[in-house]
């Protein structure tokens, strides 16, 4: 650090520093030479230091003050530890920054789960057509970045005859789907009963409700990407920039351990649409769905659509070896399906 | 208290005191640690998009030199061992210098977890929630911690007794010094275990990763701290004897055999098997579906590893330079197969059979290259000060007791 360079320290600081040096009366010692242009030198390298420190430090001026955390926000406590009231104030604030920043009135709520109920998701691969009507809905409703995009779904075109992922294909693009000799499976999180990303998040900041869905405080994240490296199914996404949203097409009716809109930096994804599905709603990608391939109800209520498939349907997990015990199921129709010729009158209440 | 901030005053300013190798060196480390600062500002004005990773490969560089560094820092308890254990007091005197590795190692690997932070900004959430003993990331933290706590104690307390010119009072370290040989150990395994805990990661899902973690550690920092001794031996008065050398090179040696053994076995168990979950491996040393970015590395890391381990085998390395080189290559070699091979291939293919490669963007680079150069440049001040300190140039007595005589060899050294 200490540089001999000279060239900071001038004629002038040169009279200025040389009084200082405790040896001025023996101006031909060696050593009183060194010490004086020591100092010199120390005083160059000193101001050379701090203007390197401070152009180091320079590009902290474009950060943004929304990235510069409020008094407020830096003690805000963890989601499970806030009273009512706490919930009430945050609530308020997060609506305060969607109007400030998306110029949108938003309605954020800290929705409950519901006593009795535990949601589960299921899937006829023998009907996905693999439109991506689903990601385009869930992006919607979450207030997913657009750029850089963030998707919570994923469909996989497959090789009939196989489940191997690795001979997937993730980007598939024909001008029309389906396509001959394939077949569609939509990944997105599984909610798994036994999840590996709880398990790891170093600081609690996801955690499993007891409606099962796996959940995010976005206000306590700090971005290690544990879970991410935990997950088997790839269901995580990292907020690597500032998500943008266009302004028109923000969904205003948000959770806050949902679709309230992220800051960068955190770990997001899917929650089966808990804003929606925690008040009788279906999730936005179990309503888009054109084939009718998805699923998804309160498993414990044993009339529920659900409830019938996982028990008369060839219902299988991804991934079972894992033992994270999803909550998302797959099932092939028996009949009906897509690859056959459709058959004789199905009788009532046979299919679902 | 008086006399430790004297110490401290001292140490502050012997450290800016050198010749001009030295000033050049540190200029230099100086220069590089801030850009290494700047580019981790715009990281923080930008986020992570900063950096290569992706949701596909979401560690990269900073995860992979992380891992690497904590097997560094094992180092300390390779030269700790033998001296105290089986009282081989030929090691005795370099003993500090593997401790004040630890010290700056252990810096680094904190300061690597931290630019790899989306939230640096709420790392205290890490008191108030903590989820320990669940997340292996908790035991992580907890342990290097710990072992930085307890090597800077310990050299810290060794290098102030001789500051001051009394003996160390054995009761004040010894029991540290063997806590810390224990916590060296662990401080390797529950990274390992970090990795190892992932069921979703067939690549890192292997027992075999804790000892190989061992192994190439115990190789990769006495390696290092034989090149350290070299450059002490060279460019200071601080004696260092062939003999301490031969006994390192003799645990880099062993080591490195071993390393080579466990990295042959689980080559064999991932390609002979070659069932669905050798896809990692396959990318990693053959390229996967015409992707092979890290071939070219792994096969020089394995080309250094096998060229060191030949070395260090044959009686060659008993001349100082084959030594010199067969270090260089091992350090090399092992912080591309800890860093590059060990974590990111775990991430090509992803759970979902997607190939994304990784490339390090020159931002990630730079904020590595900051550390680096920090972390060399804390080492070299820590072994700045040992040295006179410790051979009993520079002690309290001589600079405030006789107040006439400058310390000159210091200033010249
Ligand atoms: S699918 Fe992944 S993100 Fe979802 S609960 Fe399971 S481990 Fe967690
Ligand atoms: S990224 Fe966030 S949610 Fe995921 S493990 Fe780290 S702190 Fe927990």
């Amino acid at each position: 650090m200490a540089s001999h360079s000279h060239s900071l320290g001038g004629p002038s600081r040169r009279q200025r520093v040389a009084p200082a040096s405790r040896r001025w009366g023996h101006r031909r010692d060696a050593g009183a030479t060194v010490t004086r242009r020591g100092f010199i030198g120390k005083g160059a390298a000193v101001l050379a230091g701090a203007a390197g420190v401070a152009a180091a430090l320079s590009p902290l001026r474009h950060l943004s003050p929304n990235d510069i955390p409020t008094a407020e926000k830096f003690f805000q406590k963890h989601y499970k530890e806030m009273t009512p009231e706490d919930k009430q104030a945050v609530l308020e604030r997060i609506e305060r920054e969607v109007a400030n920043r998306h110029c949108a009135i938003a309605d954020v709520q800290a929705h409950e789960p519901l006593d009795g109920v535990e949601f589960l998701y299921a899937l006829n691969l023998s009907r996905c057509i693999g439109c991506r009507k689903c990601v385009f809905a869930c992006v919607k409703e979450n207030n997913c970045s657009r750029g850089p995009e963030i998707q919570y779904i994923r469909v996989l075109k497959m090789e009939k005859g196989s489940i191997d992922v690795e001979t997937s294909d993730h980007h598939y693009d024909p001008s029309q789907v389906p396509e001959h000799d394939s077949y569609y499976m939509p990944v997105q999180c599984h909610q798994c009963a036994n999840p590996p990303c709880v398990k790891v998040c170093p600081v609690e900041a996801t955690w499993q409700e007891p409606d099962g869905i796996t959940v995010v405080d976005y206000d306590w994240c700090i971005g290690c990407r544990y879970c991410e490296a935990a997950c088997p199914y790839w269901a995580r996404r990292f907020n690597f920039a500032e998500p943008t949203i266009p302004r028109d097409e923000l969904t205003t009716d948000m959770g806050y351990l949902s679709n309230r809109p992220r800051p960068k930096g955190v770990m997001e994804k899917c929650t089966f649409c808990l804003q929606r599905t925690r008040r009788g709603r279906l999730p936005a990608c179990v309503e888009v769905c054109p084939t009718g391939s998805r699923k998804f109800g309160n498993v414990l209520d044993p009339d529920s659509e659900v409830a019938y498939i996982l028990k008369h349907k060839r219902v299988f997990v991804f991934k079972e070896d894992l033992g994270t015990l999803p909550r998302f199921f797959y099932y092939f129709d028996e009949r009906g399906s897509r690859y056959h010729e459709p058959i004789a009158p199905v009788a009532p209440g046979g299919e679902a | 208290m008086k006399r430790y901030f004297s110490f401290l005053w001292q140490c502050g300013r012997i450290s800016f005191v050198g010749g001009w190798r030295y000033h050049t060196w540190m200029t230099v480390l100086t220069i590089l640690s801030l850009i290494g600062l700047y580019a981790y500002c715009q990281q923080l004005v930008h986020g992570l998009v900063t950096t290569g990773m992706t949701d596909q490969v979401s560690w990269g560089l900073y995860i992979a030199n992380f891992t690497f560094l904590v097997g560094m820092a094992a180092a300390a308890a390779m030269l700790v061992i033998p001296v105290y254990v089986y009282r081989n007091m030929q090691l005795y005197d370099v003993v500090v210098f593997g401790e004040l590795l630890a010290v700056s190692v252990i810096i680094m690997c904190l300061m690597f977890v931290t630019v790899d932070l989306g939230r640096p900004d709420r790392f205290l959430h890490m008191l108030q929630r903590f989820n320990f003993p669940i997340s292996m990331l908790t035991w992580d933290v907890l342990a290097l911690t710990g072992y930085l706590l307890l090597n800077l104690h310990i050299c810290g307390y060794l290098i102030y007794c001789s500051y001051c010119g009394r003996e160390p009072s054995k009761a004040f370290y010894i029991p540290f010094v063997f806590i810390a040989i224990v916590w060296a150990i662990s401080i390797h395994t529950v990274t390992a275990f970090l990795y190892v805990g992932l069921g979703g990661r067939p690549f890192w899902n292997s027992a075999i990763i804790a000892p190989r973690f061992l192994a190439s550690a115990f190789a990769a920092g006495p390696a290092f701290i034989i090149l350290t001794l070299q450059i002490v031996r060279r460019y200071t008065r601080h004696r260092v004897n062939d003999d301490s050398l031969l006994t390192l090179r003799r645990i880099v040696q062993v080591a490195m055999i071993i390393n080579a053994f466990l990295l042959g076995c689980e080559v064999f168990t991932e390609f002979y098997t070659d069932s669905a979950h050798s896809a990692s491996a396959h990318y990693l040393f053959l390229g996967l579906h015409g992707r092979s970015g890290l071939v070219p590395w792994i096969w020089t890391a394995i080309v250094f590893n096998l060229v060191a381990t030949v070395l260090f085998v044959l009686p060659a390395s008993r001349a100082l330079r084959t030594l010199n080189i067969a270090c260089i290559l091992a350090v090399l070699g092992i912080w591309i197969e800890k860093g590059m091979g060990l974590i990111i291939p775990a991430f090509v293919p992803t759970p979902l059979g997607e190939i994304v490669e990784y490339v390090p963007t020159a931002h990630e680079i730079m904020v590595c290259v900051g550390i680096w150069a920090f972390g060399l440049l804390l080492y070299t001040v820590f072994v700045r000060i040992s040295v006179p300190v410790l051979a009993g140039e520079l002690t309290h007595e001589k600079r405030y007791g006789e107040p006439a005589r400058r310390v000159q060899g210091v200033q010249s050294s």
